[in-house]
């Protein structure tokens, strides 16, 4: 092999960090300190979430990483290319194919399977930090289950916007007991944390990882008079005419004229390779031409 | 009747120095006890021993609690006793910046302890939030402003809704009417005495102020060093002063 360990990390790291997402998967929601590493690229780029994946990367995977939906940014294709070089695995653009998927801002629009992981990258992992500023009240407060404050956020934002306006980073309770930040996924993907994949969460700068195993029970935290809504622009997808996608908006042209497309361009293109073709589409096959 | 507060042998040392030492008194249901002495009498750590928020040395603070009565405060658990001081007890900073969240509306504020018991619907915390305002002399209009944007008197008023929202049994006060022009103060001492009066509260406040304890205390506990010097009703221990200290104290001679 080359310069570098397989998947870059050394086996002594590994194992540490394999500990602690471990630990993780046994307390659902419950941040575990992990000593971060440097990693060959700045914080920003989702060094907690590249450590998670060195970790648990074997020869057999299947990699895929997606940056809010995308497989095709800068972001997701260094961090792509960085464990093509350091551990040779195969990669994929289909979240199907994929055994491991690294992820910022997005949950796939697929069901993941049993045999999948999800790998999030976190800025920050702690929920209460809007609010309670001191790590060692907000670890009380969780060691205790005080969690009084989330709802003091949600009791602002109604007050402040007439609903509850957090759209990403929505707050959930996780198997009846820890709060957690489910990362900058945008809400409508908050549904989706109740899966039969396994979902580690990796912050870098913070030093923190945590972990969702399957089947494990996700709510969104809110109020009797204002419940959680899965929202999402109350629209198709103009490419593949999907109405179950979460979608982003663009200005197509100088004159102002919008386009909705979905997030997930694996999901997008899957769908117009099927037939599907939506109110501005072309047929999948004249667009590749 | 029994007490609604025990307080039996409490000492706090730092190191060879003595913080309060050996402090013993009941406190009754709807009764107020005031504690006076110069900066430095170590009424402020006794209020601190008692509240929760020092571990003593040695004795007991036993309250009275709802479903286990009496119980001792000192050796529960942190969660217990952090409980308690959400929902059966209430604490007054003096600086209202202490006890409030100041990047928080007045309606939050006042609801976080409500949302900490479980209160899980917007509608039913704002009109409890909203009510609790008015008790406290706050305009309805001003619920979503934040503390910042409040006058001191205002603050200090906002603190005080804050902590008796949950209705809560044993309020503890520390100078609470510190740092206020007079007239505001004696604004805030009038609600004081309305609310303790109207919710049947028991309080222990801690001050400098003679005023205050004239006005709010049933009881007065005079101390010196960390020691209490004399104890009794507020009028017989301010007109009829018979520790050397006290009386000292009540001709003003003392600057406190
Ligand atoms: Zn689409």
């Amino acid at each position: 092999m080359s310069d570098y360990n397989f998947a870059y990390l050394d086996e002594q790291t590994k194992r540490m960090i394999r500990r602690a997402i471990l630990k993780g998967l046994a307390i659902p929601g419950y941040q575990v300190p992990f000593a971060s590493r440097e990693m060959p690229m700045p914080y920003g780029w989702g060094t907690g979430g590249v450590q998670v994946s060195a970790a648990v990367l074997t020869p057999d995977d299947t990699f895929k990483v997606i940056d809010q939906g995308a497989d095709d940014t800068t972001n997701a294709v260094s961090i792509r290319r960085f464990f093509e070089k350091t551990a040779d695995v195969a990669v994929t653009e289909a979240t199907g194919e994929a055994s491991v998927i690294q992820t910022r801002h997005r949950i796939p629009e697929q069901d993941l399977r049993a045999d999948q992981i999800l790998v999030y990258q976190v800025p920050i992992p702690e929920p209460l930090r809007f609010l309670e500023p001191s790590e060692v009240e907000t670890r009380k407060m969780h060691a205790l289950e005080e969690y009084g404050l989330m709802h003091v956020k949600l009791y602002e934002d109604i007050s402040q916007h007439g609903a509850i306006a957090t759209s990403y980073a929505y707050p959930v309770k996780v198997e009846g007991r820890y709060v957690m930040d489910p990362s900058p996924i945008p809400k409508f993907d908050n549904p989706k944390l109740n899966m039969a994949g396994i979902q580690l969460f990796g912050a870098g700068r913070e030093q923190r990882i945590y972990a969702v195993p399957p089947y494990t029970d996700v709510v969104s935290l809110d109020f009797e008079d204002y419940p959680f809504e899965a929202s999402k622009a109350d629209h198709a997808c103009d490419l593949c005419g999907a109405t179950d996608s979460y979608l982003d908006e663009l200005i197509v042209d100088d004159s102002g004229k919008r386009m909705f497309m979905c997030s997930d361009t694996d999901y997008c293109c899957s769908r117009r390779k099927a037939g599907h073709i939506g109110a501005q589409g072309v047929p999948y096959a004249e667009d590749a031409a | 009747m029994n007490p609604l507060l025990n307080v039996g042998g409490i000492s706090k040392f730092y190191g060879h120095r003595i913080g309060c030492k050996d402090v013993s008194f009941d406190l009754y249901p709807g009764e107020v006890m005031g504690i006076v002495g110069e900066s430095g009498s170590g009424k402020s750590t006794l209020l601190n021993c008692l509240a929760g928020h020092l571990a003593p040395d040695r004795g007991a603070v036993n309250f009275d609690t709802r479903v286990d009565g009496m119980r001792d405060t000192v050796t529960m658990s942190e969660p217990e006793r952090r409980m308690l001081s959400r929902t059966d007890w209430a604490f007054v900073h003096q600086h209202a910046r202490d006890g409030l969240r100041m990047n928080v509306s007045a309606g939050g504020n006042v609801g976080e302890r409500l949302m900490a018991v479980g209160a899980r619907h917007y509608g039913d915390i704002r009109d409890q939030a909203t009510d609790w305002l008015g008790r406290v002399e706050i305009n309805a209009d001003r619920v979503d402003d934040r503390p910042t944007a409040f006058s001191g008197g205002m603050q200090q008023r906002l603190q005080i809704a804050r902590n008796l929202v949950t209705g809560p049994r044993l309020v503890f006060m520390d100078e609470p009417t510190g740092g206020l022009d007079v007239s505001v103060q004696a604004r805030l001492l009038d609600l004081l005495r309305g609310l303790v009066r109207e919710m049947n509260l028991s309080a222990i406040i801690v001050t400098h102020d003679l005023a205050v304890v004239r006005l709010l205390a049933d009881r007065l506990m005079v101390m010196k060093d960390g020691h209490v010097v004399e104890t009794g009703l507020t009028d017989q221990v301010l007109d009829d002063p018979q520790h050397g200290y006290t009386q000292l104290l009540v001709s003003s001679v003392l600057q406190v």
